[in-house]
């Protein structure tokens, strides 16, 4: 069994340079990308059951057993590696369905799937990796096909967002190898069973600095904040599939790191309060800046930063049931921030644009988008019974359990957190799907500057509130963005109109094809599977967080069984 | 553990060089920043494996005089991609240079939003809180 170990980081690899070679012929690359894909869902559902049953599988690639790189397949990595393939493999077929092979004209060469596959390597790498600079490279996989994959076609806007991406991420990547440098000088070693071991002779004032700068350096790759600021302004603007793959699975490694360095490396530490204190901003903060986003994918930024919140929450409360809590939240978080990406692509390609202000009526002229674009969301929004509920009220509890002021505190912030998230995604339902095109249409000419012949007099109608530098008209408020992009589509040529008047000239789009809906609607469907399962899941995170907070299991299948 | 006191001053200045450079405006002068930090955390690396020692080649020298090799293959490995991302971050600076004529890394869309939105603060000479809209001799601000 042990031999399925390496094939996760192996096949996208061998897969990328397959791909490669074969960019003339896209047809042959797709098929190698898809059926690398799915057989890494197969191996990882493998070693799922075999890491439940037989323990932790370990490799010690070119058999170097103390000094050289170990990989490690335990339940929570096994986990982890299942949803991130389940996830990818969509991903992918709904790139493959929207035409991103090659043949479009923004990228000169076919290098999207090659640069997928090696973002997959890396992915499943990190999981995988038992000694820190495995973690270091993997990360620099993952990270460096994202750098590709967002400023893909190289247009004004992803070159913008790419640049404070990249400069951000290089940086996080030194302060890595700062701490590495940190680690190996003071435990002489970059396994993470053997640092476990050795950081209890250690002085505690370096003890805490280690765990300092891995934590900061997690941190910004989790985007925990105020380590955070950098992720809402780069993802909105890279392609859709591109974006729904790194909401969904690029912050979760960074948790994933910072669940093996809290539990493996640093239990009982002293700065779970301070994580504490992080999760809460995190949280509350984050929330609050997806309530005042006019843009949808903007507004899916932002919730992605706040949920994090709930994953660190979990973490920090360092017991069997917060840990548990938090694994179940990763693995369910993963699926429908990534379906609710993908559909927003949908969304977009039917209707032009994702901007609220565009939008209006999709409930009735695409029903099926309403239902793909419903279930996820009140799913975010912990709706019961669906399995974000079910997740919150697992930390919810953990946190009660726990019993500190501090802890109690974050169940109230995390409760909090839950109804911003709901109405959030109520506003964007109501505005983009529930009112009709006409009146969306009406309330944008509203807006003053839209060029219909609006005077001074007509900017100070009732209807129309001016204060500090939003407009508001109704209950919505409007920015300055949004009234400089009302002026857009009022002034617009034919392909920048709002969807109203696509709608009217019958410009809209056609259906949309199924080899996009398809991929979409799957994971849709596996987010409802995840809250039908989430009793046996449960079973499964907690046994999985039983072995986080025993560490015995770990020590003696990677270091042998002579270890104490 | 002894520490070689002058290869620490080497890191400092690289690093304190790098930070300084980092915070300007232009992306190539960012990434000699980040070229300059890159080579000051090689340099870190280096000191943190210990003292220098004989090659460690079996049979050479005894084990005791040897250095320690595993630091230095990472911090081959760290070069290797610190290559790779000054690479590809010159790309960007190119590209950054024939979209706008400059290599400037410009601002975050909602910060400059939120920067205008201080600056009409700053020139509304009304904080009125109803509802009900503005009262008739009340200026209109000019934001759009």
């Amino acid at each position: 069994m042990t031999a399925l170990v390496p094939l996760p980081v192996l096949l996208p690899l061998l897969g990328a340079g397959a791909a490669l070679m074969l960019s003339k012929r896209p047809r042959a690359q797709r098929a190698i990308t898809v059926g690398v894909l799915a057989a890494i869902v197969v191996i990882a559902a493998v070693l799922l059951v075999a890491a439940d049953q037989d323990g932790p599988q370990v490799v010690w690639l070119g058999e170097w057993k103390p000094i050289g790189i170990a990989l490690v397949a335990d339940r929570l990595a096994a986990l982890m590696l299942l949803v991130s393939a389940i996830v990818t493999l969509a991903v992918l077929l709904y790139s493959i369905g929207q035409g991103m092979t090659g043949d479009e004209s923004e990228t000169p060469v076919s290098i999207y799937h090659p640069t997928f596959m090696v973002l997959v390597a890396g992915v499943s790498n990190a999981f995988l990796a038992g000694d820190l600079f495995n973690l270091f490279v993997s990360f620099e996989m993952l990270l460096f096909s994202s750098y590709v994959l967002l400023t893909l076609g190289g247009t004004a806007a992803r070159i913008r967002a790419g640049t404070i991406y990249v400069v951000v991420n290089v940086l996080s990547s030194m302060l890595f190898l700062v701490a590495l440098a940190a680690v190996y000088a003071a435990v002489g070693t970059l396994n993470l069973a053997q640092i476990a071991q050795r950081v209890d002779d250690l002085p505690d004032h370096v003890a805490l600095t280690l765990q300092l700068l891995l934590l900061v350096t997690f941190c910004i790759k989790a985007a925990v904040f105020p380590l955070s600021l950098w992720l809402p302004d780069s993802y909105p603007t890279a392609p859709a599939p591109v974006t729904a793959v790194f909401a969904g699975l690029l912050t979760k490694v960074g948790v994933y790191a910072i669940i093996r360095l809290q539990t493996l490396i640093f239990p009982g530490s002293p700065l779970t309060d301070l994580l504490l204190w992080a999760a809460l901003l995190t949280m509350v903060i984050g929330i609050l800046g997806a309530i005042a986003q006019s843009d949808i994918k903007r507004m899916l930024s932002f919730t992605l930063v706040s949920h994090i919140g709930y994953m660190i929450f979990g973490v920090a409360l360092a017991t069997k049931t917060g840990l548990s809590g938090a694994i179940f939240y990763v693995a369910h978080h993963i699926t429908i921030q990534t379906a609710l990406f993908l559909v927003l692509g949908l969304i977009e390609r039917r209707a032009g644009s994702t901007a609220l202000l565009r939008l209006g009526g999709l409930a009735r002229f695409a029903p099926v988008l309403g239902v793909l674009f419903f279930i996820p969301a009140m799913n975010l929004a912990g709706i019961p019974p669906l399995s974000g509920f079910l997740g919150k009220v697992g930390l919810l509890q953990a946190g009660l359990a726990e019993g500190s002021w501090l802890a109690l505190v974050l169940v109230a912030g995390g409760t909090l957190t839950s109804l911003l998230t709901l109405y959030a995604v109520a506003k964007t339902w109501a505005l983009a799907f529930w009112r009709s095109p006409e009146q969306a249409h009406e309330m944008m000419k509203l807006l003053p500057g839209t060029g219909d012949a609006h005077t001074e007099e007509d900017a100070a109608t009732p209807q129309l509130v001016r204060h500090r530098g939003h407009v508001h008209v109704g209950s919505v408020a409007f920015g300055e963005r949004d009234l400089a992009e009302a002026k857009r589509v009022a002034d617009a040529d034919e392909p920048d109109r709002d969807l109203y008047q696509r709608v009217m000239d019958g410009s809209l789009p056609d259906r949309l094809p199924f080899s996009m809906v398809g991929p979409a609607a799957g994971l849709v469907l596996v987010s409802i599977v995840i809250t039908f399962v989430a009793g046996p899941l449960f079973g499964f995170t907690d046994r999985a967080a039983e072995d986080l907070m025993e560490r015995t299991p770990y020590f003696s299948s990677v270091l042998g069984e002579d270890t104490p | 553990m002894q520490v070689n006191l002058t290869l620490l001053v080497v890191v400092a200045a690289l690093m304190g060089a790098g930070v300084y450079l980092l915070l300007e405006r232009s992306l190539t002068r960012v990434l000699v920043g980040l070229v300059l930090i890159s080579n000051g955390v090689n340099v870190m690396f280096l000191v943190a494996s210990g003292r220098a020692g004989t090659s460690p080649i079996v049979g050479s020298s005894d084990p005791a005089d040897m250095a320690d090799p595993l630091p230095q293959a990472l911090v081959l490995t760290a070069i290797v991609i610190t290559l790779g991302t000054v690479a590809f971050l010159l790309a960007m600076a190119h590209r950054s240079w024939q979209l706008n004529g400059n290599d400037d890394v410009q601002d975050d869309v909602e910060d400059s939003a939120i920067r205008k939105l201080a600056i009409d603060d700053a020139n509304s000479d009304s904080y009125d809180l109803s509802t009900s809209g503005q009262h008739e001799d009340d200026p209109v601000e000019e934001g759009a």
